[in-house]
């Protein structure tokens, strides 16, 4: 639920950043305040009201998953985003578009299977062991049930 | 890193070089970023407990979030920065397609996750498919 929700906003959010930003002249180094300014122009401003939405249920995500778990599957996003303009707003997809909705699919089909957090028993520094010990110890279905909760 | 004619298309090293940015600050935001949000407790446990304002606590009294959120913060400069001056088409699939790749990596390195065949082999997957799709 979280995950897909990081999933959708993300790219919504790149795709209003870009629409902004392109029609915007150029920025050159030279000029770094240009950027603060393109930041209340409507299209940005949209991108990252989603942005922030994303980052915060990405970061609850990352509380009870890995890293390398959490990115595979937020990239889910893309097929969603190519099936909706497929579907909804009639874009034809190339076989080369196709074949990347395939992998990503598969990408996603693999690491979903596995476990979604590296189980620590007793290695790693600090406190962060403690914390994480009792939940890392729980079955994964016992814990995808804890999460559902 | 300097670009003499903003107008004109940059090169191929000028369009390397903004894509490395945008991969390289991403990765460091993102690895401090999960070790930050590794070193707090489940969050949705802290907001069962205390509440939306005890896990914004949580997560804004966190050092270590704060260095991640500046290299995200960074990088999303870098990614605007980009976009001005190159294609879409090329600059999303291209960072983020590399970025699961640095990301894969530095979460070994780094935060010594258990990054087994199987994520390896889905980190590939999902690299090359999100390449494809967003070419």
């Amino acid at each position: 639920m979280i995950l897909g929700f990081v999933a959708v906003s993300a790219p919504l959010g790149d795709t209003c950043l870009s629409r902004g930003m392109t029609r915007l002249p150029a920025i050159t180094l030279a000029h770094p305040a240009t950027l603060i300014g393109a930041v209340f122009t409507p299209w940005i401003a949209v991108g990252i009201a989603l942005l922030i939405g994303f980052f915060a249920s990405y970061l609850t995500a990352l509380s009870w998953a890995d890293l390398t778990f959490v990115l595979p599957a937020t990239a889910f996003g893309n097929v969603i985003v190519a099936l909706l303009s497929r579907f909804w707003l009639q874009e034809p997809i190339s076989l080369e578009r196709w074949a990347g909705i395939l992998l990503i699919t598969l990408g996603v089909g693999f690491v979903a299977r596995g476990p979604s957090l590296t189980e620590r028993p007793e290695a790693g520094p600090e406190a962060l062991t403690a914390s994480k010990a009792p939940t890392a110890e729980l079955p994964e279905n016992e814990l995808q049930e804890e999460r559902a909760r | 890193m300097t670009i003499p004619y903003p107008d004109a298309q940059p090169g191929v090293w000028a369009a390397t070089a903004m894509i490395a940015a945008v991969v390289l600050t991403s990765t460091t935001g993102e690895v401090l970023t999960a070790a930050a949000m590794k070193s707090i407790v489940d969050l949705d446990e802290i907001r069962a407990h205390s509440g939306m304002k005890g896990a914004i606590r949580a997560v804004v009294t966190c050092p270590l979030f704060f260095a991640g959120v500046s290299f995200l913060a960074l990088a999303f400069f870098s990614l605007l920065f980009a976009l001005n001056h190159l294609n879409l088409s090329l600059v999303a699939p291209a960072s983020a397609s590399l970025t699961l790749v640095t990301n894969a990596i530095a979460g070994k390195i780094f935060l010594k996750e258990n990054v087994d065949r199987r994520r390896w082999a889905s980190a590939v997957l999902v690299c090359i498919g999100v390449y494809l799709l967003a070419h």
